[in-house]
C-alpha cells in the first residue's frame, strides 16, 4: 500500500515536472522558437481547465445523484464552442485589438474605461471564484485523505478533511506555483506561455487518468462493454427522469459561465495565440469533453454496485480502483484530480490577480502616490508585487472559505453557485459587443442588480450565515414573504438554482437594457462601443503574431523614423550585444522593449511610444485611450512648438533689429572715417600753404618787399580759411546733435536778404555777379532766427558766385507767397548742377569734383541743417536753366523743431 | 640747361609756394591744375620730374600715375606724390601705384627740394 508520504513525493515530483515544462516553454517562447507551443492543440487543451476537480470527481457523484444531469454541464460549453463560434471569434478579436487583460477589463473598456465597472466585475469575480477555489482545495485534500484513510482502513476521511493541515499546505503550494509562473514577468498582453503549456500537460494527464479508470472499470471490473451496459440498464440511474427546466437551465448556465468565468476568459481570449485556433477548438474541445464524460456513467454504476453503502460517490473515481487493490490506477486517478484542481486554481488565481491588481491595487497606488513615477520602473515592481500578493490572497481566501464552510457540501453544488455568480457579467458582455446603444449606466445597473439578487437568493444562503436563518428562508426578512430568498415575489417551489438564475439574469438584463436606454453614453463610450460592435470592420483580417525577428525589424524601421537611422541602428546593435546574441537585431525581450520605449518616449512622448510598440509587438491596434493620450501629448508638443515658434520669431526679430543697428553703426563708422579723412584733407591743404610760405619767409634771404607782403597775405588768408572751416565744422556738429540754440526774432525778409547780399559781395571781393531782386515781393514779416537765415542766404549767394561759370554771371532772387509758407528761390545763369550730383550736394564735403573748390563742401549741408531747425526746407530746383535752389520758410511762428 | 619740373596741383597757393622754392634752386617749373588732361600735358612737356597731387579735379592722382606707368615712354618718369590725406593706406596706395616718393601736406620745403633733387641727379 502506498504511504501518505509516498503520495506527497509523487505529487512533488509531478509538480517539479510541471515546473520543468513551464520553464522550458517560457524559455523557448522567449527565444522566439517553439511556435508549436502556440498550436491549436495546446489552445484546445488549455481550455480544458473548464473541467476542474468538480467535473473530474463530481461528475460521477452528480451521475449517482441526478443521473445524466452532469452531461448538461458539458453540453453548455460544447454548444458555445461549436455553435457560437462567431461569438467567440468576436471576443478574441476584441480582446486582441483592445489589449483586453480580463473580463473586468473587457467590460470597463467597452463602457468608456469605467473603473467603477472594473471594480464591480472584479469583486463579483473574486466572490464567485472563492467557493470554487475552495472546492478545488477540498478535492485535493479529500483525495489525499482517501489515500491516508485507506491505509488506516477508516471511513471518516471526509470528516477529518476540513481540519487537516493538508488543505493549507496544498493552498500554499498552489499559491507559490502560481506566483512563480504567473508573475515571472509582465507581459504587455498578459500572456503566460509556460503556464499554458503546463496546463495543457495537465489536461492530457487528467483525460488519460479518467480514461484509464474507465477502461479499468469497464473491462477490468465489469467484464466488458455489453455487461456494463446491462448494469446501467439494471441500475436505478437508468430510470432517471429528465427535469426539463433544470436541464435547460444547467445547459444555459454552463454555456454562459464558459464565457464569463475569469479563468476561461483568460485562456479563451487573453492567452489566445491566434484567432484561427478557435476553428480547431470548436470541434476538438467538445470532443475532449465527450471523452471526459464517456466513462462517468459506467464508473457511477459499477461504484454503486461494488462499494459499500454510504460511500461518497464524488470519490468513486478514486475509491473504486483503491478498493480493488489497483493502486497504480488509483494513483493515476489521483494525479488526474490533482491536475484538474491545480490547473483551475492557477489560472483562476492569475486571472483574478490581474483584475485585482489592475483595477483595484494600481488605481489606489497611483492615487496615493499622486501619479508620480508613472513611467519609471517603479510601476513594474509595484504591479508584480500587487499580482503576487493578490494571488496569495485569492488562494488563501479560498482556503479560508473552505475552512469556514466545513467542506461538507457536495462538490457540484458549490460549482453551480459560482457559475450563477459569474454569469451576471453576461448581459453587459453580450450587450456590449453587439449593441451600440449599451451604456455604462446600464451595465452598472445590470451588474449590481444581478449580483445583489445572486448574493441574496443563492450565495449567502449557501454558506449558512446566521442571519439566513430558517425563519428568514421560510418567511422572508421582517415577515415580508415576497422577499423570501428562494421564492422571490412569491414564486416558490422551483429549483433554487433555477430560481436564482432566472431572477438574477432577467432582472440584470432588464436593468441593463433600461439603464442603457435611459442614459446617454459619453464620447469615449460611443467610440469604444463602435470599436467593439464593429470590430471586424475596424481591424482588418486576423493576424498571427509575427516571429521575433520580423517584429524586431518592424521596430527598427519605426525607431529609425523617430530617432534617425544612425542612432536607431546603434541602439539596436548595442542591445543585441547586451543580449549576447549574434547579428545586429536583438530579440524583442521585455527589457529591450522597455529600453526602446524609453528612448522613443524621449522623442514622441510616453503614451505614443507605448502605443507604437504595442502596435508592433502585441499585434494590437491602438485603443481609444491610447489615442487620447497620444492626442494629449501631441497637443502638448504643439503648444510647446508654438511657444518655440513665438520665441524664435522674437529672436529673429531681435536679430534683425541687431543687424539693422549694426548696419547703421557700420555705415556711421564708415561715414565717420570718411568725415575725418575729409576734415584732414581740408585742414591740411591750407596748412600746407601756411607752412610752405612761412618757411620761405624764414629761410629765404633776399626777398623783395612785394614778395614778403604777398606771402604774408597768403598766410593770413589761409589762416582765415582754416578758422572758417573749423567754424563750419563745429556749427554743423552742433546742429546735427540738436544742441543748437535758436535766437528767434521778428524781422522782415527783405532786410535779411539785404544783409546777405551785402555780406556775400564783400566777402570774396567778387562783385562781378549781378544780383536781381524784386523788392516788392520781398516785404514779408517773418519770425525766425534771422542770423541763421542770413547764413543760409549768404551760402547760396556765395555758391553762385563761386560756381557760376557764365560769362556774365547773374543771380535772380525770387520770393513767392505760397500761403502757409514763403518760397525764396536762388537761380543763377550757369550750367546748373548735373543730374547725378543733385542728390549728394546737400551731403557733407560733397563737391562737384571737376570744379575749382572754394570751400570745404560743408555749405549746403549746413543750409539744410539750419532750415530743418527753422521748420523749413531747401531743395534743388531742376529745369531753371542754371543752378537753382528753393528755400521754403514757414510763415509766422510755425517753427516745427525749433528747440 | 636746367631741369624741368611739372607740378600737377589744384591749390593755387601751393603751386605758388612750390614754384618759388624750386625756381630758386634752378628748376624750370610749370604747373597744371586738373587731373583729366594731366598725362597729355606730361607727354607734351616731357618734364624731368613730376610732382603729383592726389586730390585733383577730374581724375585722381592715383589714376594719373597709373596711366604714366602704363605708358612705355613715360614709365621711367620720376614722380613725387603729394597728398593731404595722411593715412598709411594712402601711402601704400601711392607706392603701389608706382610713386617714387610720397609726401603728406603740410610738407617741409627742404624735404621737397631734397626729394626732387634726389630723384633727378643733376647732370
Amino acid at each position: 500500500m502506498i504511504s501518505f508520504n509516498g503520495l506527497v513525493a509523487i505529487c512533488l515530483a509531478y509538480v517539479v515536472l510541471l515546473f520543468a515544462v513551464a520553464f522550458t516553454a517560457d524559455r523557448l517562447a522567449r527565444l522566439g522558437r517553439g511556435r508549436w507551443l502556440r498550436s491549436p492543440l495546446v489552445y484546445t487543451l488549455s481550455l480544458s481547465i473548464y473541467a476542474t476537480a468538480w467535473t473530474f470527481y463530481g461528475a460521477v457523484g452528480s451521475a449517482v445523484r441526478s443521473g445524466l444531469e452532469f452531461v448538461a454541464i458539458y453540453l453548455g460549453p460544447s454548444i458555445v464552442m461549436f455553435g457560437w463560434w462567431w461569438l467567440l471569434r468576436k471576443l478574441v478579436r476584441i480582446g486582441r485589438s483592445q489589449r483586453i487583460t480580463s473580463v473586468a477589463d473587457l467590460i470597463s473598456s467597452r463602457f468608456g474605461k469605467s473603473n467603477l465597472l472594473a471594480v464591480l466585475v472584479t469583486l463579483l469575480s473574486v466572490v464567485a471564484a472563492t467557493p470554487y477555489i475552495a472546492l478545488q482545495l477540498q478535492s485535493v485534500t479529500v483525495s489525499f485523505e482517501v489515500f491516508g484513510a485507506s491505509t488506516t482502513a477508516g471511513a471518516g476521511a471526509e470528516a477529518r478533511a476540513s481540519n487537516s493541515p493538508t488543505a493549507f499546505w496544498v493552498a500554499l503550494g498552489l499559491a507559490l506555483f502560481t506566483v512563480i509562473f504567473g508573475t515571472r514577468n509582465l507581459d504587455a498582453n498578459e500572456r503566460h506561455h509556460g503556464v499554458v503549456m503546463a496546463i495543457a500537460l495537465e489536461a492530457v494527464v487528467k483525460l488519460f487518468a479518467l480514461m484509464t479508470v474507465g477502461i479499468f472499470v469497464v473491462w477490468g471490473l465489469s467484464g466488458g462493454v455489453p455487461e456494463t451496459l446491462a448494469r446501467i440498464e439494471a441500475s436505478e440511474l437508468g430510470q432517471w427522469q429528465i427535469d426539463g427546466g433544470r436541464w435547460a437551465g444547467l445547459i444555459f448556465l454552463s454555456g454562459a459561465a464558459f464565457l464569463c468565468l475569469p479563468r476561461m476568459f483568460q485562456v479563451l481570449v487573453v492567452e489566445a495565440a491566434d484567432e484561427d485556433h478557435l476553428r480547431t477548438a470548436s470541434w476538438a474541445f467538445p470532443a475532449y469533453l465527450l471523452a471526459m464524460s464517456v466513462f462517468v456513467m459506467p464508473i457511477a454504476v459499477v461504484g454503486l454496485d461494488l462499494l459499500p453503502e454510504g460511500s461518497n460517490p464524488d470519490l468513486f473515481v478514486l475509491t473504486l480502483p483503491l478498493s480493488q487493490g489497483a493502486e497504480g490506477v488509483a494513483v493515476l486517478s489521483f494525479l488526474g484530480g490533482f491536475s484538474s484542481a491545480t490547473s483551475m486554481v492557477i489560472v483562476a488565481a492569475i486571472a483574478l490577480s490581474t483584475m485585482v491588481s489592475n483595477h483595484i491595487v494600481m488605481p489606489l497606488w497611483l492615487r496615493l502616490t499622486g501619479g508620480r513615477a508613472s513611467i519609471s520602473g517603479d510601476v513594474r515592481n509595484v504591479v508584480l508585487t500587487a499580482r503576487r500578493v493578490s494571488i496569495v490572497s485569492i488562494v488563501l481566501l479560498g482556503y479560508v472559505y473552505y475552512s469556514v464552510s466545513g467542506g461538507g457540501a457536495a462538490l457540484a453544488a458549490i460549482g453551480i453557485i459560482s457559475f450563477v455568480g459569474v454569469v451576471q457579467v453576461l448581459p453587459s458582455m453580450i450587450g456590449g459587443i453587439f449593441w451600440r446603444g449599451a451604456t455604462r449606466t446600464g451595465a452598472i445597473a445590470g451588474l449590481v442588480t444581478g449580483s445583489v439578487i445572486w448574493l441574496y437568493t443563492f450565495f449567502l444562503p449557501s454558506i449558512g450565515l446566521p442571519i439566513f436563518s430558517e425563519t428568514l428562508m421560510a418567511e422572508g426578512p421582517a415577515g415580508l414573504s415576497w422577499l423570501r430568498p428562494q421564492a422571490l415575489f412569491g414564486i416558490g417551489g422551483i429549483d433554487p438554482m433555477l430560481h436564482a438564475l432566472l431572477w438574477s439574469l432577467s432582472l440584470n438584463s432588464l436593468a441593463f437594457f433600461g439603464g442603457s436606454v435611459l442614459s446617454f453614453p459619453s464620447p469615449v463610450e460611443r467610440l469604444q462601443g463602435a470599436q467593439f460592435v464593429n470590430i471586424f470592420q475596424h481591424s482588418g483580417g486576423p493576424r498571427s503574431w509575427a516571429s521575433g525577428v520580423a517584429q524586431t525589424e518592424d521596430l527598427l524601421i519605426m525607431a529609425q523614423r523617430i530617432l534617425g537611422p544612425q542612432e536607431a541602428i546603434a541602439l539596436f546593435a548595442r542591445e543585441a550585444r547586451a543580449q549576447g546574441g549574434r547579428g545586429d537585431l536583438p530579440e524583442p525581450r521585455p527589457d529591450f522593449l522597455e529600453t526602446l520605449e524609453r528612448e522613443l518616449a524621449g522623442s514622441v512622448g510616453a503614451a505614443t511610444a507605448h502605443a507604437m510598440i504595442g502596435q508592433i509587438v502585441g499585434g494590437t491596434s491602438v485603443s481609444v485611450q491610447d489615442l487620447m493620450a497620444v492626442a494629449d501629448e501631441s497637443a502638448q508638443l504643439m503648444e510647446y512648438s508654438a511657444r518655440l515658434e513665438t520665441q524664435s520669431a522674437e529672436l529673429s526679430r531681435t536679430a534683425r533689429q541687431l543687424r539693422e543697428a549694426n548696419d547703421k553703426l557700420t555705415r556711421l563708422s564708415v561715414q565717420k572715417d570718411s568725415f575725418l579723412s575729409q576734415i584732414s584733407h581740408e585742414l591740411r591743404t591750407p596748412m600746407a600753404s601756411i607752412r610752405a610760405f612761412s618757411e620761405i619767409l624764414r629761410d629765404s634771404g633776399g626777398l623783395s618787399e612785394a614778395e614778403q607782403s604777398k606771402f604774408a597775405s597768403i598766410i593770413h588768408d589761409e589762416a582765415i580759411r582754416l578758422t572758417r572751416l573749423l567754424d563750419d565744422i563745429l556749427d554743423l556738429s552742433v546742429m546735427e546733435n540738436g544742441r543748437v540754440h535758436l535766437n528767434l526774432r521778428e524781422g522782415r525778409l527783405s532786410e535779411v536778404l539785404d544783409r546777405a547780399v551785402a555780406s556775400a559781395a564783400a566777402g570774396e571781393g567778387k562783385g562781378a555777379m549781378e544780383i536781381r531782386r524784386n523788392r516788392a515781393t520781398e516785404d514779408h514779416a517773418i519770425t525766425t532766427d534771422l542770423d541763421r537765415l542770413a547764413q543760409v542766404f549768404i551760402n547760396l549767394i556765395s555758391n553762385a558766385q563761386k560756381y557760376c561759370e557764365a560769362a556774365r554771371p547773374r543771380l535772380t532772387i525770387r520770393v513767392q507767397d505760397l500761403g502757409e509758407s514763403l518760397a525764396i528761390d536762388f537761380i543763377d545763369n550757369g550750367h546748373g548742377i548735373p543730374r547725378e550730383a543733385r542728390d549728394v550736394i546737400f551731403e557733407k564735403f560733397s563737391r562737384i569734383s571737376d570744379q575749382k573748390a572754394g570751400g570745404a563742401g560743408l555749405g549746403l549741408a549746413i543750409c539744410r541743417q539750419v532750415l530743418e531747425r527753422l521748420g523749413g526746407t531747401i531743395a534743388y530746383m531742376p529745369g531753371e536753366g542754371g543752378a537753382a535752389f528753393r528755400v521754403m520758410l514757414p510763415r509766422g511762428a510755425a517753427l516745427a523743431a525749433a528747440e | 640747361m636746367s631741369k624741368r619740373l611739372l607740378l600737377i596741383e589744384d591749390e593755387p597757393n601751393i603751386i605758388e609756394a612750390i614754384s618759388f622754392i624750386l625756381s630758386r634752386d634752378g628748376w624750370q617749373v610749370t604747373s597744371h591744375v586738373s587731373g583729366r588732361d594731366a598725362v597729355d600735358r606730361i607727354r607734351r612737356e616731357a618734364p624731368d620730374v613730376v610732382i603729383l597731387d592726389v586730390m585733383l579735379p577730374g581724375k585722381s592722382g592715383y589714376d594719373v600715375l597709373q596711366e604714366i606707368r602704363n605708358d612705355d615712354a613715360l614709365s621711367g618718369l620720376p614722380v613725387l606724390m603729394l597728398t593731404a590725406r595722411g593715412q598709411d593706406k594712402d601711402r601704400e596706395l601711392a607706392l603701389r601705384a608706382g610713386a617714387d616718393r610720397f609726401m603728406t601736406k603740410p610738407f617741409s620745403n627742404t624735404e621737397v627740394l631734397e626729394a626732387v633733387r634726389a630723384m633727378v641727379p643733376a647732370a
